[in-house]
């Protein structure tokens, strides 16, 4: 026994800016952390993080991955343990420096490293096509596309499912990066008038599988003002149970997929958590 | 304590192939500009996004002729990628030279790709001796991905999507939802068409006549869909 699987590399991405990208590689890594998992999150959005904050790490930031690329700090000394699931681990960005301080290479020895202490290594891309967003998809084994159902999230998510056949090293192998949707900020009575894209219409201009959906909800928010993962902060709430969900779908379990509807409001105002 | 040491990367270059229109001019400049004038007037912009090459081949300019030259057609909103058939003493504070143009091959969307840039002819002229030629594309066309194949037709067993692009010397035959964009007989072949399964194009064009979403019939729309050349007209139809 003993016989370490590989660990995989997920990018989590969207294009557009603001759709929950940072939100799910939270939400996402710290359900897999619950799950058993060995999980490191690497924030990418260099000079604009905001894993940090999520994850309730922003007073014990002392080295990033900028440093570590830099070689001013070794890796161990950049990640930060979540105080809350052992087994979850942040590497956050710089904030004073930008996306230029990327290299490839460097980029490519931190995962190289990582990928021998961590089961699950889950990128949080920055919102655009840039430096930021392509280094951070270039060493994935899979991506999560994440989407709202909206006209301007589902165009530059169909952009960003190019660039990852043609920017990612697989691509450049010849392999093809797995690539799966979750779609986030779903109102089911607003695509019922209309006034959002339904599921169907995403995955029909998208043509790849679905991971999850995840409803809209103030859930969210209260999350990510506390400083926790709302798979941590609030678990039996709609968001958080979807998460869940895509996690185990992620580690290969098949849970079928339904679309959030008003009934989960109600549950979510009886069971759900105010902030602390 | 440690200091910081700064590394320096060794830069790393990539060939890329991409597409573009080629302008030959022929002496006397001044008709030639005419001509172009007349073959905008039908499609004010068409050129405006695309990158031009210019064949300088054909005529013996001076380095004040070519300046001139530039600045009319800059006039007429087509900006020069590069030149060829000039001597290099001559490109002096111009756009490149360009080296090595031969007719296209095929190949997919438009990324890394280590093969020297070449241009096709885009202005009439018909290509001799032609194997048949098409090219299939299996995959869904990805927003900002932009399909070129000068030989021949197209083909696409998936969606092209908006902010896409198909650019073929034949036929455009997609067996999906039309999107983007589609341009076809770019060589100036009329004889082409361009179908889809169901129609949200952004614009579609044959040789130099284009028609944006806008001008199009809405009853086209969201079904199968045809468009041919009638005369100087763009005619698009539904195909039920």
């Amino acid at each position: 026994m003993n016989d370490k699987k590989s660990a995989r590399v997920l990018v989590v991405t969207s294009g557009k800016g603001g759709v929950g990208k940072t939100t799910s590689t939270a939400a996402l890594g710290a359900a897999l952390a619950h799950l058993g998992e060995k999980v490191v999150v690497i924030d990418f959005d260099v000079g604009l993080r905001n894993l940090d904050l999520v994850m309730g790490a922003e007073r014990r930031v002392v080295f990033d991955l900028i440093n570590v690329i830099h070689g001013v700090a070794k890796l161990p000394q950049a990640l930060i343990r979540d105080k809350r699931l052992e087994n979850l681990h942040l590497l956050p960005a710089s904030q004073t420096r930008d996306k230029d301080a990327l290299t490839e290479d460097g980029v490519a020895k931190v995962i190289a490293e990582l990928r021998s202490k961590f089961d699950w290594i889950i990128c949080d891309s920055p919102a655009g096509i840039e430096r930021g967003a392509t280094l951070a998809m270039r060493y994935a084994d899979a991506a999560i596309i994440v989407t709202n159902p909206e006209v301007s999230s589902v165009r530059d998510s169909d952009r960003i499912i190019g660039l990852l056949d043609s920017k990612t090293e697989k691509a450049e192998r010849g392999e093809c990066v797995d690539k799966q949707l979750l779609i986030t900020r779903y109102h089911p009575w607003r695509a019922a008038r209309g006034e959002m894209l339904s599921i169907d219409d995403v995955l029909e201009i998208l043509s790849i599988p679905l991971l999850g959906i995840v409803p809209e909800s103030e859930e969210v928010l209260r999350a990510s003002n506390v400083g926790s993962p709302v798979t941590l902060n609030s678990p039996l709430s709609s968001p958080a149970r979807a998460y869940f969900e895509a996690a185990r779908r992620l580690k290969g379990e098949t849970i079928p997929m339904y679309v959030p509807s008003e009934s989960r409001g109600i549950f979510n105002k009886l069971f759900g958590r105010k902030a602390a | 304590m440690s200091s910081l040491i700064v590394q320096r990367q060794t830069l790393k270059f990539r060939a890329r192939n991409y597409m573009a229109f080629v302008f030959t001019p022929r002496a006397p400049i001044a008709e030639w500009l005419m001509d172009l004038d007349a073959t905008l007037e039908r499609s004010r912009s068409f050129f405006a996004g695309h990158a031009v090459a210019l064949d300088l081949s054909a005529v013996r300019l001076s380095p004040n002729g070519i300046a001139h030259l530039l600045a009319s057609l800059a006039e007429r909103n087509v900006r020069v990628l590069g030149i060829e058939g000039i001597e290099p003493s001559d490109a002096v504070g111009l756009p490149p030279l360009l080296r090595g143009g031969r007719g296209m091959q095929d190949f997919g969307p438009v990324e890394p790709d280590p093969v020297p840039a070449s241009a096709p002819a885009a202005e009439g002229a018909p290509r001799t001796n032609q194997q048949p030629a098409s090219l299939l594309i299996e995959d869904p066309v990805r927003s900002g991905q932009s399909v070129a194949f000068i030989d021949g037709d197209v083909t696409v067993l998936g969606s092209v999507a908006s902010g896409a692009e198909i650019i073929a010397g034949g036929s455009i035959h997609i067996y999906g939802t039309l999107r983007g964009q589609a341009m076809a007989g770019v060589t100036g072949n009329r004889r082409v068409r361009i179908f889809c399964h169901r129609f949200d194009a952004e614009l579609l064009a044959i040789g130099a006549y284009y028609k944006t979403a806008d001008e199009i019939d809405k009853s086209v729309r969201s079904g199968p869909a045809q468009a041919w050349l009638d005369g100087n007209t763009l005619k698009i139809s539904a195909m039920n």
